[in-house]
């Protein structure tokens, strides 16, 4: 793929003589047998952020550079990249944050690419719809918070808004495609923390094996991207304490009661 | 099972075509890690390290069968500096991967998740302390 170097076009929502900084973008199209690297200069204010640069280069430059997102506010979970090596959510990822010079974008790792900055994140979902976490955490309301006027109480959801970063900087994802990961594993721990009036079982049985709990070996780089404070690794190693505990309980009983455990 | 919420990348919308991992190769590339890859790497690099020293202890105790002529003429060569040194960067690989375990059975164990990396500074400095105190006997600074 040939690399290109574009700047703006004059008159096309930017002030020519305004700041710019160049976005090395990392391109795949679906078929190409090779990724390749685009340049691109985009206007920059005090709070640009890599997304709106980004979506300012897909309006003004290059309709062809795929990206994906949504509420543009850290929420949605759906704007997830790599800016100069680091797992991000674009929408809040502010360009004046980032080091002088040119800032490398390129997709998330460990999940199938879809196309330039999109990748296949299906596959989290079905898992974590394998889990089967409610949405809403009823153990505690929301920390810090008081309900404006008018406003009964306010509901305190779950952390995680599913944005696959744990994913891609995980080690063990890296090299294990069959490892159920931190997302799914850090749901299971909430709801085997928290059941509310769910089955914690299917989740035991989930992570409870070769795949599951068991196969992180605690670099803890899913703490360390995740936008949201869910803190996966942090769940992983408390689920590990629980399932140690429930499987020392198993056995206690399989050999106080022998007779139970014939087949 | 049906899902909880529906959610789909939507019909129509392509499934990805390449694997796109990083790989085994990956887990050495530190580029933007933080203190728990560190652990993670450094635990991995000295466990390599150690499986490859015991075959080379497996090799050196063969000496032994060779006979007095054979063992002396290895511990000539295991008191020359270069290997004395090599036996320094040993019992750090071995300190390191010691230490890192006690991390490692804590938080296998689901405890102090949430201080990891205190956790992690503060079992390193021991072995550092206990490395530097085993260098300087090995290589004769203290007698």
């Amino acid at each position: 793929m040939a690399t290109l170097l574009q700047t703006p076009r004059p008159g096309a929502d930017a002030d020519p003589a305004a700041p710019a900084r160049t976005l090395r973008v990392r391109r795949h199209r679906r078929g190409d047998s090779a990724e390749g690297w685009d340049r691109y200069t985009a206007p920059v204010g005090p709070r640009t952020t890599v997304l709106d640069a980004l979506t300012w280069v897909r309006a003004h430059l290059d309709a062809s550079l795929n990206l994906r997102h949504s509420c543009l506010h850290a929420s949605c979970g759906t704007c997830g990249m790599r800016v100069n090596g680091r797992d991000v959510l674009a929408c809040v990822t502010r360009l004046e944050d980032l080091p002088p010079g040119e800032v490398s974008v390129e997709p998330l790792r460990n999940q199938p690419l879809v196309s330039d900055l999109v990748v296949d994140i299906e596959s989290l979902y079905e898992s974590l719809d394998g889990v089967r976490l409610p949405l809403v955490r009823t153990s505690e309301g929301a920390p810090g918070s008081t309900p404006a006027e008018g406003v009964g109480h306010l509901t305190r959801f779950e952390d995680c808004v599913e944005c696959g970063l744990c994913v891609s900087a995980c080690p063990i994802v890296a090299s294990d495609p069959e490892y159920a990961g931190p997302a799914v594993l850090g749901a299971a721990w909430r709801l085997v923390a928290e059941p509310r009036d769910r089955d914690p079982e299917p989740a035991y049985a989930l992570v409870d094996g070769e795949q599951g709990a068991w196969r992180c070996h605690l670099a803890f780089e899913c703490n360390e991207v995740c936008p949201t404070d869910a803190l996966p690794a942090e769940e992983i190693a408390r689920l590990r304490g629980i399932l140690l505990r429930h499987r020392v309980v198993r056995w206690l009983q399989r050999h106080a009661r022998p007779e139970e455990v014939q087949p | 099972m049906t899902p909880q919420t529906g959610r789909s990348a939507g019909p129509g919308v392509p499934r990805g075509d390449l694997p796109h991992r990083a790989g085994a190769t990956g887990w050495f590339d530190t580029r933007h890690r933080h203190l728990g890859d560190w652990a993670f790497v450094v635990n991995r690099l000295s466990g390599l390290g150690l499986v490859a020293y015991l075959y080379l202890h497996l090799v050196i105790l063969s000496q032994l069968a060779r006979g007095p002529e054979a063992w002396g003429g290895f511990l000539a060569i295991a008191t020359s500096p270069p290997v004395l040194l090599f036996d320094v960067l040993l019992l750090a690989g071995l300190l390191a991967h010691a230490f890192n375990g006690i991390r490692v059975t804590l938080l296998g164990l689901g405890l102090v998740a949430s201080r990891q990396k205190a956790l992690w500074v503060a079992l390193m400095g021991m072995a550092v302390l206990i490395a530097l105190a085993g260098a300087s006997r090995i290589l004769g600074v203290t007698s």
